[in-house]
C-alpha cells in the first residue's frame, strides 16, 4: 500500500533526523556555562512541548472539520492527534521535571509557567479521554469530542495568561531560565531537534491512524460477511 | 423583543419555575457553600492570612456551582424533553443560553447568602472582588452549562462533570483570587472579561453540536 | 411531489448498525406505515426523518423545516414537574403558535386533558401523558407528522381519540407512522415500509 510505503520513508527520515539531532545536541552544541550537560535536555523539552501544541492544534482543527463536514474520518484523526499530543504532553512534564531537578534541584517548580500550563492541559486532555470512553460510539461521541478539543485550544492561551497572572501573587521566588540567548550552533541544534520531533509525531500519528483504519476495515469486512 | 430573546426568556423562565417548584437544587447549593466555608475555617491554620481565605472563597464558589451544574440538565433528561427542545424551530444555542441564565440566577441567589457569610467568617470583600464574582459567575455558567450537557451524554454523568469542568475553571480561579487580593485587581477583571468573551462565544457556537447527532 | 426521499439510508452507532439500507419516497399527503419487529430500526428511522439524527450513509431529503414537523416519540418529550398547560405554553412559544392560548385550550379539550391542565405531568397516568405528548406534537399544526408507535401507551379512549385524529390529519397532512397495531392504521396507509 503506497500509504504504508510513504510512512515507512518518513519514519526512516525521522529516525535519521533524530540521530542528527542527538549528535548535534551532544557533540556540536556548546555546553552551557552554568548548567552544564543537564541543560541539554532543553533541546528536547521545548521541542517536545511545541510538538504537543502542534498535535493539540491539529486535533482541534480536525474536530472543526468534523463539525463542519460531518465526515467520520475526522473524528478518528482528531482523536489520534490528541492522543499523540497527550503523549508528548506527558513527555513534556517528564523532561521538564528532569530539567528542573538538574537545574534547580527540585522535581517540580510552580514558577515554571510552561510546566504548569502543561499540567493543566494534561488534566484537560485526560478528561477528554475519560469523556470519550464513557460515551457510546457514534455521531454524538464524535461531536462532543470535537467540541471539547476546540475548548482545549482555546484554553491553551487563556491558561497561559492565567498562569502568568497567578505568578504575581502566588510565588515570589522566580527561577530564571536560560535559553533566551542562543548562539548559532545552539539554535541549529534546536531547530533540528524540533524538526525531528515533529516528524516523529507525524509518523506516530500516521501509524496509529493506519492501525485504526485497519481495525475499521476489519469490522466492515466482518459486517459484510455476517450480513443478513 | 426579538424571537431569539423571547425563546431564551421562555426557556430560562421554565428553569426558574421548575426550581421554584422542586426547591431541591438551590437549598442544597446554599447549605453546601455554607458548610464548605465552615470546613475551610477548620482547614486553615490559625495564622493563615486573609489571602488564604480569599483563595478558598473561589474554590467554594466553583464547587458549589458544580453542584448546581450537575443537576442542570436533569429535567430535560426525565421525559426526554431535550429532544423536544432540539426539535423546536428555535436556535439550539437559545437552549444553552436559557439554561446558563437560569443557572446564573441560582448561583447569584446562593452568593447572596454566601458572600455576606464569608465576610462575616473571614474577611470583607472589596469592590473589585465583587465585580470578580460577577465575572466568574458568568464564566462558570456559560462554560458549565455546555460542559454539563456534554457530561449528560456520558454514561458517568456526575462523575465526569468535575473532570471536564475543573481545568476550564482554573483561569477563573486565578482571575477571582487576583481580583480579591492583588493591588492591581483591575488587570484580573480584564482577564476574566476576556475569558468570558472567548468561552461564551465558543459555547454559544458549539452547543448545537453537543445536543444533535 | 416528494416530502421525503430516502436512498440507501443507514445509521450506525459505533459498531452497531441501528438501521440497514432503506430507500423510499413519500409524496405530500401520503401516509407511510413502517412495520417490523423490535430492534429492526423503526425508531431510528423515525428519528432520522424527524431530524434528531443524521444518517451515517445514504441520502435523506426532507422537504420540511422544524416548524412544520411534529414528532411523537416513545418518551413524551415533556417536563414532568411542569403542568400540562405550562408544557404546552412553552412549546407554543418556541413554535411561535399564533393564538397560542386558544389553540392550547382547544387541544387540551379535544384530548380530554382540560381538567388536568393545572396538574403536574408527574401526576398523569401513562395514557394521559401520551395524550399530552400528542397535543405537543400537533400544537403548531405541522404539515409532516412523524409518529413512533402512537398507540403504545394509550388506553381505549385515547386510542379512539387518536383514530379520529389520524383520520382527520391523513386528509391533508403527510404522515409517517410506525406501529405494531397495523390494522388500526391500514386504512390510511398509502405506502408501507417493512423493516427486517
Amino acid at each position: 500500500m503506497s500509504l504504508n510505503r510513504n510512512v515507512a520513508a518518513i519514519a526512516v527520515g525521522a529516525a535519521g533526523l533524530m540521530a542528527l539531532a542527538l549528535a548535534m545536541v551532544f557533540f556540536v552544541a556548546p555546553e552551557d556555562a552554568d548548567q552544564g550537560i543537564s541543560q541539554k535536555i532543553f533541546y528536547f523539552h521545548v521541542p517536545i512541548a511545541l510538538t504537543a501544541y502542534a498535535c493539540f492544534g491539529t486535533g482541534a482543527w480536525k474536530g472543526l472539520r468534523l463539525l463542519w463536514t460531518g465526515a467520520e474520518r475526522y473524528d478518528l484523526e482528531s482523536y489520534t492527534a490528541i492522543h499523540q499530543g497527550t503523549i508528548f504532553g506527558a513527555l513534556t512534564l517528564l523532561t521538564g521535571s528532569i530539567w528542573a531537578k538538574a537545574s534547580w534541584g527540585v522535581w517540580w517548580a510552580w514558577s515554571s509557567n510552561q510546566l504548569v500550563l502543561f499540567l493543566v492541559l494534561f488534566l484537560f486532555y485526560c478528561a477528554y479521554f475519560m469523556l470519550r470512553f464513557s460515551v457510546e460510539p457514534g455521531t454524538r461521541r464524535a461531536r462532543v469530542s470535537a467540541v471539547y478539543a476546540l475548548f482545549g485550544v482555546a484554553l491553551i492561551p487563556i491558561s497561559f495568561l492565567a498562569i502568568r497572572l497567578a505568578n504575581d501573587f502566588i510565588h515570589p521566588t522566580v527561577f530564571t531560565r536560560h535559553g533566551a540567548q542562543m548562539t548559532g550552533t545552539m539554535l541549529a541544534a534546536f531547530w533540528v531537534s524540533w524538526a525531528a520531533l515533529l516528524l516523529l509525531a507525524f509518523v506516530m500519528y500516521r501509524v496509529e491512524l493506519i492501525g485504526k483504519h485497519i481495525d475499521a476495515n476489519l469490522r466492515d469486512l466482518r459486517d459484510i460477511l455476517t450480513a443478513r | 423583543m426579538s424571537a431569539y430573546a423571547a425563546d431564551v426568556a421562555a426557556l430560562a423562565r421554565k428553569d426558574l419555575r421548575l426550581e421554584l417548584r422542586a426547591k431541591d437544587t438551590l437549598p442544597a447549593m446554599l447549605l453546601f457553600v455554607l458548610a464548605t466555608l465552615v470546613v475551610f475555617h477548620f482547614a486553615l491554620p490559625p495564622d493563615a492570612g486573609d489571602d488564604a481565605a480569599y483563595g478558598l472563597l473561589w474554590v467554594a464558589l466553583v464547587f458549589t456551582a458544580l453542584l448546581g451544574l450537575g443537576r442542570a440538565w436533569v429535567p430535560e433528561r426525565e421525559g426526554a424533553a431535550l429532544d423536544g427542545l432540539v426539535l423546536a424551530p428555535c436556535d439550539r444555542s437559545a437552549i444553552w443560553l436559557g439554561k446558563a441564565l437560569a443557572t446564573l440566577a441560582f448561583l447569584v441567589a446562593a452568593e447572596v447568602v454566601a458572600l455576606p457569610a464569608f465576610a462575616l467568617f473571614f474577611a470583607p470583600l472589596r469592590g473589585t472582588a465583587l465585580l470578580g464574582v460577577v465575572l466568574v459567575d458568568i464564566g462558570i455558567c456559560t462554560v458549565g452549562s455546555l460542559v454539563s450537557a456534554m457530561a449528560a451524554s456520558s454514561r458517568t454523568r456526575e462523575l465526569i462533570l468535575p473532570l471536564l469542568f475543573l481545568p476550564l475553571a482554573i483561569p477563573l480561579i486565578v482571575g477571582g483570587v487576583g481580583s480579591s487580593i492583588s493591588p492591581d485587581g483591575g488587570k484580573y477583571l480584564l482577564f476574566l472579561a476576556l475569558y468570558d468573551g472567548v468561552f461564551s462565544i465558543l459555547s454559544w457556537a458549539s452547543f448545537e453540536y453537543v445536543v444533535t447527532e | 411531489m416528494s416530502v421525503i426521499s430516502a436512498r440507501d439510508v443507514e445509521k450506525r452507532y459505533g459498531q452497531t448498525w441501528a438501521l440497514r439500507a432503506v430507500s423510499f419516497e413519500l409524496e405530500r399527503g401520503g401516509c407511510l406505515l413502517v412495520t417490523g419487529p423490535n430492534g429492526s430500526g423503526k425508531t431510528t428511522l423515525l428519528r432520522l426523518v424527524a431530524g434528531l439524527a443524521t444518517p451515517t450513509r445514504g441520502r435523506l431529503e426532507i422537504d420540511s423545516d422544524r416548524s412544520q414537523l411534529g414528532y411523537l416519540a416513545h418518551e413524551p418529550l415533556v417536563y414532568r414537574d411542569l403542568t400540562g398547560l405550562e408544557n404546552l405554553d412553552l412549546y407554543g412559544r418556541l413554535y411561535r403558535v399564533s393564538e397560542r392560548r386558544e389553540r392550547i385550550g382547544m387541544l387540551l379539550e379535544r384530548f380530554g386533558l382540560w381538567e388536568a391542565r393545572g396538574q403536574r405531568v408527574s401526576t398523569y397516568s401513562r395514557g394521559m401523558t401520551q395524550r399530552l405528548a400528542l397535543c405537543r406534537a400537533l400544537l403548531h399544526e405541522p404539515r409532516l407528522l412523524v409518529l413512533d408507535e402512537p398507540y403504545a401507551a394509550l388506553d381505549e379512549d385515547g386510542a379512539a381519540l387518536l383514530d379520529r385524529e389520524l383520520e382527520d390529519l391523513a386528509r391533508d397532512r403527510t404522515l409517517v407512522v410506525s406501529t405494531h397495531d397495523v390494522e388500526r392504521v391500514v386504512s390510511l396507509e398509502t405506502a408501507r415500509l417493512a423493516l427486517a
